[in-house]
């Protein structure tokens, strides 16, 4: 296995980069859904990609986690690939309980929450942390608790996700993903699903993990919270990059012809 | 429409009701079937129940109603863990075990039971000797196929197969039925394959699997009185060794039905708190309102009151 330090000189990644694509490409069959994407998230800031349905931005996001194969192009997880070791030049595919441990390193928010319907809040949150990580269960009980405190719903620790509005069971969501301290959160529109009250809740659990230092890529209709959150914007379309910039500079007022069409729809 | 009529009618005008006369007909009609066949049961001497009374809970019979249920726990137990077996490798991205998985299927689910138990039975007319002969070692051990196949052997092997067949359907249906959002987020949080599946998906499949379940052990409670045919020792074998020699076929035979009519009874009261086990997380409400068995009996955890 390669250093970090060796792929990062390799690809020339930039220092402090905790999520760096480079010529990122992906096909199902014939279609190509992404035509080289490059993106660089420094630790710590918060990437928000926008972009009309089937411009790839959920594909590209899954790609991070090794949940979609990318068909070519590089991308790196604090400079490591997640599905593979490069050596002597090759890629070796990795088995899938390594995978999984670098996955575990990677939280991920879902449009529609995919909490375990099965098991109560708790559960779900000390679920992972138990069997992944080997935790004490009474010690991932305790950080349950503190999570759930911190998004909110320190008092429905025994509900059953169905108990549960849209807002609430998204919230429960992000502090799943945030009971395995992950290095970088993924958000594939954590907004879309919800009811227009309940959008608000979410985004302010969102805004406090990105003021808490989170390193975060968040795909989202929500250019209100790229804007004020954001530390840059990408609008992707057709499996491009379009264009990319500072958020408030980006949104007052867009380059490309084909990003203003698209804001003036959303705003 | 008037405002008198719009009123409520009660009050004011006599409200006469559909008159319902197949109903009264079909009624009386089943009614006097049913004393027509109450008649026959009580003054019928060849149901004679005094005997049945005698042999209802007769030393050979339970021996046979244990056999029954021994067999009935056994094959389904069996029948669980291979059809799972199965299921998983028909939903394998692999062709090669996908087409073996459905291959048994066809096979074991197809042929007749019966046919299947004969075939065990009779083994030993294809294979005459089991054997492990190694080299260096020469033979390690070697038995008789007939010593090995006994009708409890051949009964268990030829209806565990079979029955694994339906299970595999059952188990498949029930992984299919969970939603593939649930084996992502559980990808995502680190978890490997075998622990999606036997945390994730296994539990939430059991909703789907357990009704059906069900029903295949009543069914399999039944069946197992095929085995009659090889000499196993069960209820019915037991009620017919005795009527062979007695006579008193009729009064066994209602000893017979009305064992697996009690068993079938327990059995279904069984599922019932089963599946609302399974189903707690549908409840809208956090309430601690349980079965009253369950309760007793501590079966599952109990999700803190929120």
């Amino acid at each position: 296995m390669t250093s970090k330090t060796e792929n990062q000189t390799r690809f020339g990644v930039p220092e402090n980069s905790m999520v760096f694509a480079g010529g990122v490409r992906k096909s199902f069959g014939a279609v190509e859904v992404l035509k080289g994407i490059d993106l660089n998230v420094p630790a710590g800031s918060v990437a928000c990609i926008i972009g009309p349905s089937g411009s790839g931005k959920s594909t590209f996001l899954r790609c991070i986690n090794h949940l979609e194969e990318v068909s070519g192009g590089v991308l790196l997880v604090d400079g490591a690939f997640v599905g593979y070791d490069l050596r002597n030049g090759k890629l070796y595919e990795v088995n899938n309980n390594l995978l999984c441990k670098r996955r575990a390193d990677i939280g991920m928010v879902f449009q529609s929450f995919n909490l375990f319907s099965h098991m109560t809040v708790l559960e779900n949150l000390i679920e992972a942390p138990i069997m992944v990580k080997g935790m004490p269960r009474n010690e991932a009980k305790d950080k349950a608790h503190a999570l759930l405190e911190r998004v909110g719903l320190a008092d429905k620790a025994g509900y059953y996700p169905r108990q549960l509005s849209g807002g609430q069971q998204q919230r429960v969501a992000i502090a799943r993903a945030l009971a395995m301290n992950p290095k970088v959160l993924l958000f594939d529109e954590p907004t879309s699903a919800l009811d227009p009250e309940l959008v608000g809740e979410v985004l302010l659990v969102m805004r406090d993990l990105a003021e808490s230092g989170m390193t975060m890529v968040v795909v989202t209709h929500e250019i209100g919270f790229a804007r004020e959150v954001g530390d840059q914007l990408i609008f992707m379309d057709r499996g491009v990059v379009e264009e990319r910039g500072a958020p408030r500079e980006m949104i007052a007022n867009p380059q490309s012809p084909r990003t203003r069409e698209f804001l003036s729809r959303v705003l | 429409m008037s405002e008198a009529e719009t009123r409520a009618p009660v009050d004011a005008l006599t409200v006469v009701p559909v008159r319902h006369y197949s109903l009264w007909v079909g009624t009386a009609a089943a009614i006097a079937l049913l004393l027509l066949i109450l008649k026959a049961l009580a003054t019928n001497p060849a149901f004679d129940w005094p005997t049945v009374g005698r042999y209802l809970f007769h030393q050979s019979i339970m021996r046979g109603l244990g056999q029954t249920l021994l067999l009935t726990v056994v094959i389904m137990v069996l029948a669980t863990v291979i059809g799972t077996v199965v299921a998983i490798m028909r939903l394998s991205p692999s062709r090669i075990l996908n087409a073996f998985a459905g291959g048994y299927i066809w096979f074991f689910r197809g042929a007749p039971a019966l046919i299947q138990l004969i075939f065990w039975f009779n083994l030993s007319l294809i294979v005459r000797e089991f054997s492990l002969t190694l080299p260096f070692f020469g033979t390690i051990f070697s038995v008789k196929t007939n010593d090995v196949m006994t009708p409890f052997m051949a009964a268990v092997i030829a209806l565990s197969l079979h029955e694994a067949g339906y299970m595999a359907e059952i188990v498949r249906a029930g992984i299919k039925s969970v939603p593939s959002g649930q084996t992502e987020a559980a990808g995502s949080l680190g978890m490997n394959h075998r622990l999606i599946l036997r945390r994730i998906t296994l539990p939430q499949a059991m909703r789907f699997i357990v009704p059906p379940t069900g029903n295949e052990t009543i069914n399999l409670l039944k069946t197992t009185s095929l085995v009659t045919i090889i000499a196993v020792n069960d209820l019915l074998y037991a009620a017919q060794s005795i009527y062979a020699r007695t006579f008193e076929t009729i009064p066994l035979l209602i000893v017979v039905a009305f064992w697996y009519l009690f068993v079938v009874t327990i059995l279904s009261i069984c599922q019932h708190y089963i599946e609302q086990y399974y189903g707690r997380s549908d409840q809208q409400q956090a309430s601690a309102a349980r079965g009253i068995l369950r309760r007793a009996f501590k079966i599952g955890r109990v999700a803190q009151p929120a």
